[in-house]
């Protein structure tokens, strides 16, 4: 009786709801984002307030193919250094100030040359951009970059109103002013980040909500728990080991999408002292590693099958995935004699870290429990996050449990990591064949040569597993059933369009 | 008295000093540079140094205490790292919520503990003294932060009766913000609860063999007066100046309970300080916490002598 | 031998403090949990148990059953193996943590207490500057420094429980300098060392005790909030408050993974704060 008034309470609330009244939208993000400035932040979870604040000049759809937002059309011209952008002729900052080709110029400026900001390296190859017309502009790059693209697809694409922006200097990030379809309206740090409708969004139509409302709620079953109190009306990252529960809930919807990202066991192969163990120095034990673990088994215990198994840097539906090298079934045998011929049969040892929170825990302790069938002797060392990425980067390590959040551009899970000036390779791999093949790959925008050059990358790497890949996330968002509209993207945004309280 | 304050103010100088230096020193002691955790995922050596050199990691160690110690006498503990945040305002930002928690957990505390005590006191050696002496060895000993995990369990996700957390500022909200502080609360206050009983037991029965209790009751007066007007007025004496100091270590123990319920508060920015190598702000955070406990002794011993006149005499 | 002769520096002596402790009820059942939990680390090894890492991906999160009686975990491992070599850690890291802050607070005290002067002031100052900082704030960032490991967390816990004996070191020293037989000791010309040797270590070792045992009982809880927050015990080897971090993760899946951590640090936790307790009333001279 109770449950039926509250039914039907709710029925009629969801109705108001989508009978014009005001539709506000609490999501529940696992973090704080930093500062709200484009060009400075750094987090994950600022890119997602980004997405309902800050148009971009190109954006990406859930297949990862680029479609216009800002710019409507765009060419290379023949030796692929100017790229020329038209852009939309309807749009306004929150603060009027109109959208045209000098803020484009002004924002490619500022990304490249405040000094406070995080995007010139992601945009090294561009040399500067100029007003062609009112609405088209032309950036010059000094030599073909395949990842431009992906780029300005994200936050160094983001566009930020010029007027504010040289008002509030590096403090743009406490007023941001872009040119969504939310604008700002207040943040609490640690709290709150509170947006509301920009009545004069160029695409309003297609925004049903009135004000967006972030609460960074970093633990996971308290996300899950607020959500289902209806304290929040959405979540992003839900804990792939409450899918299943959540899924059967009726009050609830759970979307989820294989990410971009992976996680993976870095080899020290080539980075300092600690390089020159065993697994540093020889192929074979690597590769016995690689054939001991389960990562379906891995998938099913950790994860309840939520997440992708995969062993390349990219998940297995991605286009640039190589289907001659599929994820391996598990072969304890092989791994086995992998270790007697290299004269390993009473067994080796092995350290490995990782951060120290319980899931990247669980996945060791499976993994060690899987090695330690073979002969190798995994010995974990946890590590809270910072302290980890410092011993990574100093070489103080054998092997190191880490993830890569993905990029949209292949380039971007691969080069900076295996490549021998690669900023984040600290596993000191260095190959002269593959950086060829890395460089090459990412300075032609022909899409089928650079699956040819990754393909053939992945021979080497298969063979010699400085990276050992274990799995993909997923993202896993769950909402309010009564929430329409929302489409799961591999890059974890949630994109405000079109989502709306079902009307019933 | 005067020079009593005096005395313990001029001590306390070098303590303050000795903890300003250690807890400065933790940032040189402490594995993992603040700068690579700072810069996440995105660490290009420019990046790297800019900000070295923007927030002085360059200077030597001596430059740097003193430079940080005289900013923060002026008020100025720094820069947050991660928040990206001057570590004073974070600090005023916190301490509403940290004092809501330990203030709501104080009241609760004093309302089972005190009068727990005073009952046991009175019927010392019946089963009701036993029973209240083994609860409050019990909240002595259960870690809080598994009464927590058992109250979210019990009370959110089985009985669904108040929120598991989402904290909501007083100001904001103050009926949701008390509702969703209560089990923390509660959880913070068990231990304090269980020492107040404990304190009160004992300051109870050293009053009841006093001289003036039997006086009274010689008076023919009754008991309940006898206890309640007479006995309770002086046993509560040294329980007020306790739960003064007790309120210190509120502080502490609000590290988990903040961690398991995910209040945003001091003790949670203490130990997401700490993980992600925010030093200014555990430097900030201690020292601050640390000067406040001093003075919380001071104030009670203060408070402990006017309140006590033996005690005046003796000093 | 000399001092157990001398009446005067063995205020109490062992029957009458088992007498005491025996009347006490509450006391005995501590004494039986601590026991208790002692035999299960000791015995861990020979137990019919199986080791506590063993996984089983077959047999993950199951609850209690006649095969695992507590449950298994996320691992498929068994919890009550898990939880009997979790005691071990626990009931190591309380004794050994308190064992280094009885070592070096006790000495520190006394020299405090005995020599006064700049030695008391220096070390008293140093005291009051690390008791001003939160117990368990100091521990984090002690062990943050140190890295996670057991022997780590325990020398953190330690260094974090320190001053609470140089102070109390400290005071019964003062008081025990100022009693007739240790002025007459002096005036006759014993040399410091015996005296500290003969009169003040055992005055002061009744109290010592008692707070070592209530401080273990701190340290455990202490070990196992550094563990929850993952600077203690290390994977795969069980604690207690690991096993309570990871059973956070299934709280509506498996609550029985949170159940038995937080009881064996509670049960034993509690056996040492009785069996203190008991003690202090023991070797109370003034309460008969």
């Amino acid at each position: 009786m109770k449950l039926k008034q509250t039914a039907a309470l709710s029925a009629l609330l969801a109705a108001m709801a989508g009978a014009g009244h005001a539709q506000e939208l609490r999501i529940g993000l696992q973090d704080d984002a930093d500062a709200l400035d484009p060009d400075q932040s750094r987090t994950f979870v600022g890119r997602i307030v980004y997405t309902a604040l800050c148009d971009k000049l190109i954006d990406i759809t859930p297949d990862l193919e680029f479609i216009p937002q800002l710019a409507t059309d765009w060419s290379w011209n023949d030796d692929e250094t100017e790229l020329t952008m038209q852009l939309r002729e309807d749009v306004v900052f929150h603060d009027g100030t109109p959208f045209d080709a000098e803020a484009v110029v002004y924002n490619i400026d500022r990304s490249l040359n405040l000094p406070e900001s995080r995007r010139s390296s992601e945009i090294a190859s561009v040399e500067g951009a100029e007003v062609v017309d009112e609405h088209a502009v032309v950036i010059t790059v000094s030599q073909t970059d395949a990842t431009l693209l992906a780029q300005l697809a994200d936050r160094a694409g983001m566009m930020i109103s010029p007027a504010a922006a040289e008002e509030q200097g590096t403090d743009f990030g406490s007023n941001p002013v872009c040119s969504g379809p939310f604008s700002f309206v207040e943040r609490v740090q640690q709290d709150r980040i509170e947006l509301e409708r920009f009545d004069d969004y160029w695409n309003g139509d297609d925004i049903h909500l009135d004000t967006v409302v972030f609460l960074p709620i970093p633990d996971t079953s308290v996300r899950l728990a607020n959500l289902r109190s209806g304290d929040l009306d959405m979540i992003e990252r839900l804990a792939a080991t409450d899918f299943q529960t959540a899924s059967n809930d009726d009050a609830l919807r759970v979307e989820d999408v294989v990410a971009l990202g992976y996680q993976g066991i870095t080899m020290n192969v080539g980075n300092g002292e600690r390089a020159e163990g065993p697994f540093g120095q020889e192929t074979a034990l690597r590769q016995a590693l690689h054939l001991a673990i389960d990562r379906e088994a891995l998938n099913q215990v950790a994860f309840d099958g939520a997440f992708a198994p995969g062993n390349q840097p990219f998940p297995p539906d991605s286009p640039f995935y190589d289907d001659r090298f599929p994820v391996p079934e598990r072969d304890p045998e092989r791994a086995r004699e992998l270790l007697e011929e290299a004269g390993h049969g009473d067994g080796v040892t092995l350290e490995v870290q990782m951060a120290n929170n319980p899931v990247q825990t669980q996945v060791m302790e499976i993994i060690q429990a899987m090695a330690a069938e073979v002969g190798i002797d995994v010995s974990l060392r946890a590590t809270e996050f910072a302290t980890m990425l410092d011993q990574q980067a100093a070489g103080n390590f054998e092997g190191s449990q880490v993830g890569w959040s993905g990029r949209v551009d292949p380039d971007g899970n691969i080069h900076q990591f295996l490549h021998c000036e690669g900023g984040l390779n600290d596993g000191g791999w260095c190959h002269e064949r593959t950086d060829e093949l890395l460089d090459g790959a990412r300075t032609t925008n022909d899409v089928d040569a650079r699956k040819d050059m990754y393909d053939e990358a992945r021979e080497i790497f298969d063979a010699e597993q400085p990276i050992i890949y274990l799995y993909h996330p997923s993202w896993i968002w769950a909402m309010d059933a009564a929430i329409e509209g929302f489409v799961p993207n591999p890059d974890g945004m949630i994109r405000l369009e079109g989502v709306r309280y079902a009307a019933e | 008295m005067l020079s009593f304050i005096a005395r313990r103010l001029l001590i306390a100088i070098p303590t303050v000093l000795i903890i300003s230096f250690f807890v400065f020193s933790l940032q040189f002691l402490l594995p993992g540079d603040p700068v690579l955790a700072m810069a996440g995922e995105e660490r290009d050596p420019e990046t790297l140094d800019r900000l070295r050199e923007q927030y002085g990691f360059n200077d030597p160690f001596l430059v740097q205490y003193f430079n940080w110690l005289t900013d923060a006498l002026r008020g100025d503990l720094g820069q947050s790292l991660r928040m990206n945040q001057p570590v004073t305002a974070l600090i005023v930002e916190k301490l509403p919520v940290t004092f809501q928690l330990a203030v709501m957990a104080l009241i609760f505390a004093m309302a089972i503990g005190i009068p727990m005590g005073i009952l046991s006191a009175v019927r010392k050696g019946s089963w009701l003294d036993y029973v209240a002496n083994f609860v409050a060895l019990s909240g002595l000993s259960i870690p809080n932060f598994w009464l927590g995990i058992l109250l979210i369990l019990l009370v959110s996700v089985n009985l669904g009766w108040l929120p598991a957390s989402g904290y909501r500022p007083f100001s904001v909200d103050p009926w949701l913000s008390i509702q969703t502080m209560i089990m923390p609360a509660f959880v913070l206050g068990t231990a304090l609860a269980a020492a107040l009983m404990r304190h009160t037991r004992s300051a109870m029965l050293q009053v009841l063999r006093s001289d003036y209790v039997r006086t009274a009751r010689a008076k023919g007066l009754r008991e309940k007066v006898v206890i309640l007007k007479h006995a309770l007025r002086n046993a509560l004496v040294p329980v007020v100046t306790v739960s003064a100091l007790l309120f210190g270590e509120l502080l502490a123990g609000a590290v988990l309970t903040e961690q398991i319920f995910t209040i945003p508060g001091f003790g949670k920015l203490v130990v997401d300080a700490v993980f992600s190598r925010d030093y200014a702000v555990v430097q900030g955070i201690v020292l601050v916490t640390s000067v406040a406990f001093i003075l919380m002794n001071l104030l009670a011993d203060t408070a402990y002598m006017i309140l006590n006149p033996r005690m005046r005499d003796g000093a | 031998m000399t001092a157990a002769a001398d009446p005067q520096a063995m205020p109490v002596r062992q029957g009458r403090v088992w007498r005491k402790l025996r009347a006490r009820p509450a006391a005995l059942f501590g004494t039986g949990l601590v026991t208790l939990f002692v035999l299960m680390a000791v015995l861990a090894p020979v137990l019919p148990i199986p080791g506590p890492a063993e996984t089983s991906w077959t047999a993950v999160r199951e609850p209690p059953s006649a095969q695992h009686w507590l449950g298994t975990d996320h691992n498929g491992r068994d919890l009550l193996s898990r939880m009997i070599w979790g005691a071990q850690a626990s009931l190591l890291a309380g004794v050994v943590s308190v064992g280094i802050a009885v070592c070096v607070g006790v000495p520190l005290g006394v020299l405090a207490g005995w020599r006064g002067g700049w030695t008391d002031a220096a070390i008293s100052r140093l005291t009051e500057a690390l008791l001003a900082v939160p117990f368990l704030i100091l521990a984090i960032a002690f062990a943050a420094f140190l890295g996670p490991s057991l022997t780590n967390a325990m020398i953190a816990i330690g260094i974090a429980a320190t001053p609470i004996f140089i102070r109390l070191a400290r005071g019964q020293t003062l008081a025990v300098r100022t009693e007739d037989y240790v002025e007459s000791a002096r005036a006759c010309g014993v040399r410091e060392g015996a005296i500290l040797r003969r009169y003040i270590l055992p005055n002061i070792a009744p109290p010592i005790i008692v707070q070592a045992t209530l401080t273990i009982a701190m340290a455990i809880i202490a070990e196992a909030s550094l563990s929850f927050l993952g600077l203690g015990q290390q994977p795969p080897d069980p604690s207690w408050g690991g096993m309570l971090d990871s059973a956070r993760g299934y709280m509506e899946q498996a609550p029985w993974m949170a159940v038995w951590p937080g009881a064996g640090i509670f049960l034993v936790v509690l056996g040492f704060n009785l069996m203190g307790d008991g003690l202090r009333d023991a070797l109370d001279p003034r309460e008969t």
